[in-house]
């Protein structure tokens, strides 16, 4: 496999805040380089013309395809993945992950690494210009394995998963393979992929297309990506500070420091606090970008200059879906079924657990315990759950930035009275925070006594004790 | 399922009446919205059922 040709290990190679190419002030060097290897198909398809037959290929190494693969392969199957790059850690994109995710990661044996490196806040702060509105204590749950949530760099999560890949011999990961064209049919779809040694084509029983929000592979299959398109731009930047600084979360509405916008900041690990500033749409990119612009807002939410800009770029942000997650042998999961705002983290999160549902389906249909059929539940369940992410992160775009004047003016008389009564202070959203979606689609089937246990139907089972036969407790 | 009351519940409506104007008086049309927008934040949760706001706002829209 090419990630253990690299060494065994992923190596860090960079982790520069030098200039580079199109990134304004910052652009980082992938943090791990992986080795692109032959693979044995390649001269097997060479040789004989015929493409070489998988039951699984999985196209994209982000957090979703990883986690897919990952629970496949410890199912019993042998899963290839394919990723066009051979890279992590090149910019900086998700940093909180859910419990549901860790549960998830902690099954698949990646839980462990995640929760040790991450850190968790309990206080948030929302500010109204200069004033506090609201303030909270997330006090940490009893009786979770699990904590509520972490914040991780995207790249630690990806490595600490490429880590567990290379430990499983069922899965074959193959860097620098991009996937170039696609050809679906009723059993089965063929793959055509360049690589540094020129393309070779494999067949796929199953193909899971986990290629992220511009899903090349949607793309190829002419499917249309529905939704919404924020006009806001949004700047985010990677400070390194090692100064005394309390580890909240804050949040300014109209911030002092850049009125009329909103400003969050947050901590992750080695020091690092994420710091996003909404732009407003007539904002230029190419002005917002520049260190003197960037450095007095930063210095003013800090309170001093001791810190090193490790990272800034510019998003826009959509959320929008894919009709049907299911074209009869490609499954779209993650980003490129459905792309969410960033508000509520909701993104790679509700990716994981896309990736969870779809993993033990396929398993129970390749080894024959259902029919191809069990497909649909996973398009009815996910479909759902990501109409609910959409809805929460497109209402707390909303609230973050208002449309219209009258808009703001609700917007802000909330805020207003959040400093004054509980009741508002439940209508301020500054990003609602990721919850697993409970399933109301015709397969949770309704209880028909009553139960007053907090497991819900079509949730998640909530952390409990076990008692085994011995009657030990566990 | 609550219904909006539109009958008067008032026992004094001119006075009812004359708070609010006189609430909005010496107000710029700003201060004045963002007065409403309070207002409507606390008599809404005061009011505590969707229904009844989702019945208010229809009627409030007509002809909008
Ligand atoms: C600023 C920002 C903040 C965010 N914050 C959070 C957060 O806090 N929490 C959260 O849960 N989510 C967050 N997200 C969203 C999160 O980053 C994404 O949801 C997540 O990366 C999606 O994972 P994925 O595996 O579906 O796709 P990706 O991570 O995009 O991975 C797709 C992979 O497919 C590969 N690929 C593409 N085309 C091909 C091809 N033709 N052949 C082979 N390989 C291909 C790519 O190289 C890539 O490795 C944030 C996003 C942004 C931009």
């Amino acid at each position: 496999m090419a990630a253990t040709e690299a060494g065994g290990r992923a190596a860090p190679v960079n982790a520069s805040a030098n200039a580079g190419p199109g990134m304004g002030t910052g652009s980082r060097k992938a943090f791990y380089q992986f080795g692109y290897a032959r693979a044995a198909d390649q001269d097997a398809f060479a040789a004989t013309g015929k493409p070489p037959r998988h039951p699984i290929v999985v196209v994209g190494a982000g957090p979703v395809g990883m986690t897919v693969a990952i629970d496949l392969a410890m199912r019993g199957n042998e899963v290839v993945i394919l990723d066009d790059a051979d890279r992590i850690g090149e910019g900086s994109r998700a940093i909180c992950f859910f419990q549901r995710t860790l549960e998830i990661w902690d099954r698949l044996g990646v839980g462990k690494p995640m929760v040790d490196k991450g850190i968790t806040w309990q206080v948030g702060k929302d500010f109204l210009r200069d004033d506090l509105v609201y303030q909270f204590d997330l006090l940490p749950e009893d009786g979770h394995k699990m904590p509520a949530f972490i914040n991780l760099q995207q790249y630690y999560a990806e490595l600490y998963l490429v880590e567990r890949i290379v430990e499983l011999p069922r899965i074959d990961l193959r860097w620098r393979n991009k996937v170039s064209a696609i050809d679906s049919h009723a059993d089965g779809v063929r793959l055509t992929i360049e690589t540094p040694d020129g393309p070779y084509e494999i067949e796929a029983d199953w193909l899971i297309a986990c290629d992220g929000a511009k899903s090349p592979l949607r793309a190829m299959m002419d499917l249309e990506f529905k939704g919404e398109v924020f006009d806001d731009r949004f700047l985010i930047a990677d400070v390194k500070m090692t100064a005394d600084f309390p580890v909240e979360r804050w949040f300014w509405f109209d911030p002092p420091f850049h009125a009329g916008q909103s400003a969050l900041l947050q901590k992750q690990p080695d020091d690092i606090w994420r710091i996003d500033l909404q732009l407003g749409p007539e904002a230029d990119p190419e002005t917002e970008q520049k260190l003197e612009n960037v450095v007095p807002r930063i210095e003013w939410m800090l309170g001093h200059s001791n810190f090193e800009l490790k990272w800034v770029s510019l998003y826009s942000f959509q959320c929008r879906r894919i009709d049907r997650f299911v074209h009869d042998r490609v499954v779209f999961c993650g980003d490129s079924a459905h792309e969410i705002s960033p508000f509520g983290a909701r993104g790679a999160n509700s990716g994981v657990q896309d990736a969870e549902n779809l993993a033990w389906k396929l398993d129970f249909i390749l080894k024959g315990e259902a029919d191809t059929s069990l497909m649909a539940t996973y398009d009815a369940e996910r479909s759902d759950a990501a109409d609910e992410n959409i809805g929460h992160s497109t209402r707390s775009t909303d609230f973050i930035a208002p449309k219209t004047e009258m808009e703001r003016t609700l917007r802000n008389a909330v805020l207003h009275l959040a400093a004054r009564t509980e009741f508002a202070r439940a209508m301020v959203n500054s990003g609602r925070l990721s919850q697993s979606v409970t399933y109301a689609t015709d397969f949770s089937t309704p209880d028909t006594e009553a139960f007053s246990g907090s497991a819900k139907l079509g949730a998640p089972v909530p952390d409990a004790t076990l008692r085994t036969a011995e009657g030990r407790e566990t | 399922m609550m219904d909006l009351i539109t009958t008067s519940q008032l026992a004094a409506p001119d006075a009812a009446y004359n708070m609010i104007v006189d609430a909005h008086r010496g107000l710029d049309e700003k201060d004045s919205a963002v007065l409403n927008a309070r207002l409507v934040f606390l008599l809404a949760n005061h009011i505590g059922e969707l229904s009844v706001l989702e019945q208010a706002i229809a009627l409030a829209k007509e002809e909008l």
